[in-house]
């Protein structure tokens, strides 16, 4: 039996605890909204990019010059995930999420016999990938000093996969990251960039004759590298806001356990008190009557 | 009153603008060309250089590097890289962007020893970008 001091202690103590979920809830409350503003912004561009880029790609893919971008090395046996995750803790299952997809994925490709390559951005999804497939690093993006991710990060970590690309390091590439559909839900997902595979543009936007100014292949060897980073872009931003949206319900629930914990604590204690005090009482009353 | 042409400038961080203009300089990889209402739909990729947009209440200029521009009958939307509008561009961001250029060449000397091609790429890119600062005049 705790004595009551002890137990005044363990209140206050988780009692702060809960000022800071508290303090974090908000804040992440507050990130969240700019996450979601920069997911907005960016929206238009990467819509019109792939749009567009759907429009070359049907009109140039079939040929045999297409751009190994576009059509692939001819082989998938040497495969790089890149897995997005966030560089701080303490937002839920966030990082399991994302981690435990990679794994997942990591692991049915090597039983397919394909070497498995990984790329980590975001220190979090690292540590946790380390102690099964540490050996397949090949590289680390840090972004711990970045406070708002912006369009040249992105283009930072595309240009070092198409470096690896160009240098016949791997066939297929991979990004992870969790998609944000409401504060309560973030899906991870696994979406294939290079080769790039864009989704059918709308049917009336194909019937338009574009002239191209220089060629068609021209331009699209200029916009698949751009197309990278826009992907890698996105994928970003979407995890900013998940990673918020995660971390937000995680302490809204640490708020809430430490809430009840308080209660119940409370209850406790006041038993306790009154225990002393009838205690107390019975020992005043027979000593009374003992005289 | 000459007819007006729907143009959208968007970068991947924001939109920048979005208007009802007449014209439209596009600083293509092939050379300027202006777009004006009924223009044959056309794609063609950015240079770095000064984009101005004309409407109704004047001119707006800004400086793009990097993108498309597409061209079809429902408007005119460019999609650029970085786009920052003339007026708010320092000499500091020039010299970012001419210096990022410089590296870029350098590298490209030092990675594509016996292909011309990309290193041409990166000159002309540098060239562009140094152009622009004629055009800014900051």
């Amino acid at each position: 039996m705790p004595s009551l001091k002890d137990l005044k202690n363990r209140i206050e103590s988780v009692k702060s605890t809960r000022k800071i979920t508290k303090a974090m809830q908000m804040v992440a409350a507050a990130k969240l909204r700019r996450a979601q503003e920069a997911a907005e912004q960016s929206r238009p561009y990467t819509e019109r990019f792939n749009a567009v880029m759907a429009n070359l790609a049907s009109s140039v893919g079939g040929s045999d010059s297409a751009p190994k971008l576009l059509s692939g090395t001819g082989s998938d046996k040497v495969q790089l995930l890149v897995v997005m995750t966030s560089e701080r803790g303490l937002c839920g299952g966030f990082n399991s999420n994302i981690a435990k997809l990679a794994k997942t994925h990591a692991a049915k490709l090597q039983a397919e016999g394909k070497e498995v390559k990984i790329l980590t951005v975001g220190k979090k999804g690292r540590d946790q990938l380390k102690r099964d497939f540490g050996s397949l690093f090949i590289g680390h993006v840090d972004l711990t000093e970045v406070k708002r991710v912006g369009y040249a990060d992105a283009q930072g970590i595309a240009k070092d996969i198409l470096a690896r690309f160009d240098g016949g390091e791997f066939d297929v590439a991979t990004i992870f990251y969790a998609k944000f559909v409401n504060v309560v839900s973030q899906i991870p997902t696994a979406q294939q960039i290079i080769p790039a595979s864009f989704e059918d543009a709308e049917g009336d936007e194909a019937s338009t004759l574009f002239d191209y100014e220089p060629d068609e292949e021209a331009i699209l060897a200029d916009l698949l590298p751009r197309g990278v980073a826009t992907q890698i872009f996105s994928a970003l931003l979407e995890n900013g806001a998940s990673e918020q949206g995660a971390r937000m319900s995680a302490m809204d629930n640490a708020t809430r356990n430490a809430g009840e914990m308080i209660d119940k604590l409370t209850i406790e204690f006041n038993r306790s008190r009154q225990a002393v005090i009838t205690n107390e009482l019975i020992e005043i009353i027979s000593g009374a009557e003992a005289l | 009153m000459a007819d007006t042409v729907q143009f959208d400038l968007v970068s991947p961080e924001r939109r920048l603008a979005s208007a009802q203009v007449t014209a439209v300089q596009i600083p293509g990889a092939d050379g300027d060309m202006t777009a004006m209402a009924g223009h044959a739909p056309t794609i063609t990729t950015l240079r770095p250089g000064v984009l101005s947009a004309e409407g109704p209440d004047g001119t707006t200029d800004y400086v793009v590097t990097g993108g498309f521009a597409e061209i079809s009958a429902e408007g005119i939307s460019v999609l650029a890289e970085r786009a920052i509008p003339k007026a708010d561009m320092t000499k500091a961001d020039h010299d970012a962007m001419v210096k990022e250029a410089e590296e870029a060449l350098a590298n490209a000397k030092e990675v594509f020893v016996n292909e011309p091609g990309p290193v041409d790429d990166a000159a002309k890119l540098l060239a562009d970008m140094v152009a622009v600062g004629d055009h800014i005049s900051v």
